[in-house]
Parts: structure tokens; C-alpha cells; sequence
């Protein structure tokens, strides 16, 4: 299979740190690959070497095939976890300046449109709210038309409805043929918009696959939640794995069928029962732990 | 290289300089307030000044008619008389250098008093004595000077146009491409397909065009208060100070190459700008400082900038005499550019 990106055994070492420790993998055309890991797993390192900003301590990245080339910045479209922007130019006028740095730019009006950036266009770009500010960066990841778009969280500070938006966009980009690689802490996001996904820790990779795959191989079962108060019987006679919370009594099973029958033949009421299919956060958590790392 | 991506950047840069209209604003004022002071200050007059102090006298300023002093020293030129009450008052004044020079008026034995380390005091107290040698006894015959009279303004003025010009390229382009880099410009621009080299060009290209603007609507508002003379041409000074900003720009570069702390930039800016501001002859000339004084001296742009525009302007010279100059420019600007981009660095 011929592979977009390729990245082997790639390194970063920082004087105290390891950010990046040998990982490997391989992105095909046309999909969205989501990269996901806790805070500091290196998750931007990992993208801006690929995007060519920061040097590798080794490992090699090859796209389509070969050694990035001068090319390789008309062709790709960066949008960074992090970054300022020249003061004291509108946002239109920003987006005419980097429109004019690549050979093949799209058309200013479509990215305006794309973005929702048409009422705010002719304000400073250090006047403009936080959401606002990520819109215009999508917008000049996208003012070259790019075969390959790199979003470094695009969606921190979005609003619902600026991060459907968002979606959408990313979906149309894929309908193109166009790849994309993203990092997200939304789970939903991740399960909605990516096509593969790696789980990054401490600068490895340590699960791949797509969500669905990712949640079969490290989620197994359903969750059973019922509230406490529908359990007429003691709990302990209850003949299940279970945990409370809240008032609620949440029984994990890889056998929902059994499950609901022993229920039933306990005369529990099940009126308000959830059955909850597990989730990438669910795998997510699993695989990382659910304790928070500095 | 593409002039379409150079042209682009040269643009934002010049929206963003003339957007900022408080500092837009300083950069033609402050030239010009120095200019005026300066102006003020010394009138067009020499501008070595002698205090004398005088005691007793009831008043600080003293009618140079009214004092008991010999006539002959009385009536030198130069000399500023500041009276003071007692014996007291003066000579705490002298032993502080608030002047140099303290005698006491209708003094049989004309008394004196003066520091022995100071230059000015020995100076003074060589007039005074002369002063009271009977007239005639002593020949010296003063001959005029010829040529044309170079006044102070016209001499400081384009020093203070050019140190200015200094000033706002390395902080234009040194401090201001470290700014970008650490905030994250760079690194933005750095995933385009914008080239160090053209982004550099831009941000000189910029300056020039600002310190050009500049030095332009300086020179015309100081024409308008002022009057200097300017004996070469006009084009000539054009050209020399195009040559100057080019170079002090291609310094701000090298400034600029690496680093995101602005503390340490403006550190170095004032390292570098402070001893060119003062060794390079804008405000006194270096007639007679010590050989290596004057050989740090040559290192800076700032001092052959100088040099070329005061000959166009003083004496008059053309291209042709000022060759030399523009050469080591040049050379300067060349050297500092490849400087410069060897060590540029988008990233922190
Ligand atoms: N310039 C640097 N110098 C030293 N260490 C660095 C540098 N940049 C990143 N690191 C370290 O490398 C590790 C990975 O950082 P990275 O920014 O890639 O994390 P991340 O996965 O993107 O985290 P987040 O979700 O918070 O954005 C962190 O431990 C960080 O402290
Ligand atoms: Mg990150």
C-alpha cells in the first residue's frame, strides 16, 4: 500500500526530556489521523517534526515516498497549538500577506466564508476573541489549498457550534481526497472525525488502530447503570462486578444478554435503565491511567 | 526567491510600522526635539563655555560692566561671571567643578582660587595672568581664517540625523524580528513557504524605507526652523545615507539572528549603540583622543556614515571624494548580512 507519510523511528531529545521516544507509523491518502495522549506525551512534538519546524534528534520521515523536499511547504498547511500573529494588520489583510507566500493559493473569499471570518474581517488581529483567533488560523492552514493539514488542537476554545463547524470542515477536506493529521483531547471529536488513531504516552505509541478497533481490543463489555433506588434486593447479593456512583449502580458485562435476564429474574425494575456502549475516552482512560500527570 | 513573498512581507512590515502611531509619532519627533534643543542650547555659538565665580557680590548674575576685576579678563569672550556672597558658597562650587574658576572682586593682591586638575581652571588662570600683563609687552599677530564658517548646527545636525537613523535600525530590525521569534511569528511564518532570505530582505528593505521616510521629513521640518547650509549636493547626502542605513540595517540583522530574550537584545543594542552614539562623532569630535579610541572607532558604520555626509555637507565634496566611505559601507553591509543569515534561526 502506497503511504502518504512515513515516519520511522523518530526521536526527540531535549537536554532533560525524551518528548518523542522512537515511534513509527504510517499514514495513508485521504484519511484523518488523530493523535491523542495525555498533556506532555508529545503528541506536538511529534507533529512539528513531520511538519518540518523542529529538527528530529534521528528517525527519518519520508512523504510520498521521498525526503520532504522545498515543495513540501506549498503543499502542506499547518495550524499550531501555539502562535502569534504580525500586529497590527486586520485579519483580512493577514490572510491577503500569507495568501500571497504560496504559489497556488485558494481564494481568499471561499476562506473567509469556510471560517465565518466575514464579519470580523476588516478587525485587528490583536483585537479578536480566543475562538475567533482559531478560526483565522484554520483559515491560513487552508489559504494554500493543502494536500496534507496539520491541526494542533484545532478545536480548544471553539464553541459548539464554531466546532461542528469545524467537523464539517475537516470532513469536506477528506471528501477531497485531502489528508489530514489532527491532535484533539475530545474523545468525540476524535471518534467522529478520525480514521485512525494512535494513543501517545510519555513519547511512545502505545495503541493504534481505528476507534472501532481501538475499542474492541482495550474495551470489553457494556455498561449496565441503574439507579440505586430500583435495586430492591441487598446489593451484595447481587451476582455482578459493580461500582457506585452517585446513586447510581454501574455494572460492567461482556455478556449483556445473561446480564439483563439474571436482572429481570431479581424483579429489579429496569425502566430507567442506560446500557452504555464503552467509548474512546473509555479506552483512553484504560490505556493512560485516570490519574493526572504533571 | 520570489519578489511576490519579499514584496509581501516589505508591505505587512511597513502596515504594521505605520499603524503603530505613538511610535510612529517619536520617530519623527524625537530627531527633531533633539535637534532643537541642541539648537537652543548652544544658538550656533562655540559651545565651550568658562565659569568664573565671583565673590562678594550680592546677586548670582553679575553685570560684567559693574565687577572689580582687570579690565582685559573682564571682557574676554567665553566667560560666564556667576557671583556668589561669600568665600564660602564659591569654593564649594569650585571644589565640585560647578565652575572653574573662583576670584575675588577688588582684590588688591588678585586672589584666585582653582582646582590644579582642572583643564578649563588652567586655561582660565592662563588668561588671567596674561590679563594682567601690561598691554604691548607681548606680540601675536592674528590673521583671519579663511573660507566659510562651518556652524555648530550644521555640524552636529547630521550626526544627530544619523544617530537617530542607528537607533531605529537595530531596534527596528534586531529587536524586533527577537519579539517575533519569541512570541511564534517566526515559527508561523516559518511553515509557509517564505524563505529566511526573503523574509530578512523584506524586514531591511522595510527599514530602509522607514528611515528614509523619516530622515526626509526630519530634514524638511528642520529647514523650516533652522538654517543650515548645505554645500554638495543633496543627492549625494541621499545616496550616503541610503549606503549608512543599508548597513546599520544588515547590524540589526546580525542582532536579530538569534535569541528570544528581549532583555538580552536590548542589552545588546545598547552595547552596541552607546559606544557608536559616542565614538563615532556625533556629538564632539575625536581631535586628539588615543590612537585606539579611534581605531574602535572605525569599526562603526556609523563613523564613515558620518564622515561622508559632513564633507558633502560641510566642505562640499561629491561621490567621487567620498569613495573611500562608501567602500568600507559596503563592505560592512556585506559582511554583516552574510553574518547574519549564516546564523538566522526561525526557532527558538
Ligand atoms: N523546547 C522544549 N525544551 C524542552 N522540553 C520540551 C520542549 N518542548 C516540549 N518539551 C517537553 O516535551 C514533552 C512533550 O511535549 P509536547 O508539547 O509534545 O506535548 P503534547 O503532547 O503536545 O502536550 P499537550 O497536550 O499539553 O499539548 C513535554 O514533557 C515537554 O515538557
Ligand atoms: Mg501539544
Amino acid at each position: 500500500m502506497d503511504y502518504l507519510l512515513e515516519i520511522k523511528s523518530l526521536v526527540k531529545k531535549y537536554k532533560e526530556v525524551v518528548a518523542v521516544d522512537d515511534i513509527s507509523f504510517s499514514i495513508r491518502q485521504g484519511i484523518c489521523f488523530g493523535l491523542l495522549g495525555p498533556n506532555g506525551a508529545g503528541k506536538t512534538t511529534t507533529i512539528e517534526m513531520i511538519e518540518d519546524i523542529i529538527p528530529s534528534t534521528s528517525g527519518e520521515i519520508l512523504y510520498k515516498g521521498k525526503h520532504r523536499s522545498s515543495s513540501f511547504k506549498q503543499e502542506v498547511g499547518i495550524q499550531f497549538q501555539q502562535t502569534a500573529l504580525l500586529s497590527s494588520l486586520t485579519l483580512r489583510e493577514t490572510l491577503k500577506t500569507f495568501h500571497s507566500l504560496y504559489n497556488d493559493p485558494a481564494d481568499i473569499e471561499e476562506i473567509i466564508d469556510i471560517c465565518n471570518l466575514r464579519d470580523i474581517e476588516k478587525r485587528m488581529n490583536d483585537k479578536i476573541s480566543g475562538g475567533q483567533r482559531q478560526r483565522l488560523m484554520l483559515a491560513l492552514a487552508m489559504i494554500n489549498k493543502p494536500e496534507l493539514l496539520f491541526l494542533d488542537e484545532p478545536s480548544t476554545g471553539l464553541d459548539p457550534q464554531a466546532r461542528r463547524n469545524l467537523w464539517s470542515i475537516v470532513q469536506k477536506i477528506k471528501d477531497k481526497g485531502d489528508t489530514v493529521i489532527l491532535t484533539t483531547h475530545y474523545m468525540e471529536e476524535a471518534q467522529h472525525l478520525c480514521d485512525e488513531i494512535a494513543i501517545m504516552d510519555n513519547g511512545k505509541i502505545i495503541a493504534q488502530g481505528t476507534p472501532h478497533q481501538l475499542i474492541k481490543e482495550h474495551c470489553e463489555g457494556v455498561t449496565v447503570i441503574l439507579p440505586k433506588n430500583s435495586v430492591k434486593i441487598p446489593l451484595s447479593q447481587l451476582p455482578f462486578r459493580f461500582r457506585e456512583i452517585n446513586g447510581r449502580i454501574e455494572i460492567r458485562t461482556n455478556d449483556i444478554n445473561s446480564c439483563l435476564n439474571r436482572l429481570l429474574s431479581e424483579h429489579i425494575d429496569l425502566t430507567e435503565m442506560v446500557v452504555r456502549s464503552p467509548n474512546l475516552e473509555n479506552v483512553f482512560l484504560n490505556l493512560t491511567g485516570k490519574q493526572l500527570r504533571d | 526567491m520570489s519578489f511576490k513573498r519579499l514584496w509581501a512581507m516589505f508591505c505587512a512590515r511597513n502596515l504594521e510600522f505605520f499603524r503603530d502611531r505613538s511610535a510612529l509619532g517619536w520617530n519623527f519627533l524625537f530627531p527633531f526635539l533633539i535637534v532643537a534643543g541642541f539648537g537652543m542650547i548652544f544658538g550656533g555659538k562655540d559651545y565651550t563655555e568658562y565659569k568664573v565665580g565671583v565673590f562678594p557680590s550680592q546677586h548670582e548674575t553679575v553685570s560684567v560692566s559693574k565687577i572689580d576685576l582687570p579690565e582685559g579678563f573682564r571682557e574676554t569672550l567665553h566667560i560666564k561671571f556667576i557671583g556668589f556672597k561669600s568665600f564660602e558658597d564659591g569654593i564649594e562650587k569650585l571644589k565640585h567643578h560647578k565652575i572653574d574658576f573662583l576670584v575675588k572682586a577688588g582684590s588688591p593682591e588678585n586672589e584666585y582660587w582653582v582646582t590644579d586638575s582642572s583643564p578649563k581652571g588652567y586655561i582660565i588662570e592662563k588668561l588671567f595672568k596674561g590679563s594682567l600683563l601690561p598691554d604691548g609687552k607681548v606680540v601675536a599677530g592674528k590673521r583671519e581664517i579663511k573660507g566659510k564658517e562651518i556652524k555648530y548646527i550644521d555640524w552636529l545636525f547630521p550626526g544627530i540625523l544619523a544617530m537617530n537613523m542607528m537607533f531605529s535600525a537595530l531596534w527596528g530590525v534586531g529587536y524586533v524580528v527577537v519579539r517575533y521569534r519569541k512570541i511564534g511569528v517566526l515559527k508561523r511564518l516559518n511553515a509557509t513557504p517564505l524563505t529566511a532570505f526573503e523574509y530578512l530582505s523584506a524586514q531591511i528593505l522595510s527599514r530602509i524605507f522607514i528611515l528614509m521616510f523619516t530622515i526626509a521629513i526630519v530634514w524638511i521640518g528642520c529647514s523650516f526652523i533652522f538654517s543650515f547650509r548645505v554645500e554638495g549636493s543633496y543627492f549625494d547626502l541621499f545616496v550616503i545615507f541610503l549606503a549608512g542605513g543599508v548597513c546599520l540595517s544588515a547590524y540589526g540583522l546580525v542582532v536579530a539572528a538569534r535569541g528570544t530574550s528581549e532583555e538580552f537584545t536590548s542589552g545588546v543594542v545598547n552595547f552596541i549603540s552607546w559606544p557608536m552614539m559616542f565614538l563615532s562623532e556625533v556629538w564632539f569630535s575625536l581631535e586628539g583622543s588615543s590612537r585606539w579610541v579611534k581605531l574602535v572607532a572605525q569599526l562603526f558604520p556609523l563613523t564613515h556614515m558620518l564622515t561622508a555626509v559632513r564633507k558633502v555637507m560641510n566642505d562640499g565634496a561629491t561621490l567621487a571624494d567620498v569613495t573611500p566611505e562608501l567602500a568600507v559601507l559596503v563592505f560592512m553591509t556585506a559582511i554583516s548580512i552574510a553574518v547574519g543569515a549564516a546564523l538566522f534561526s526561525w526557532n527558538k
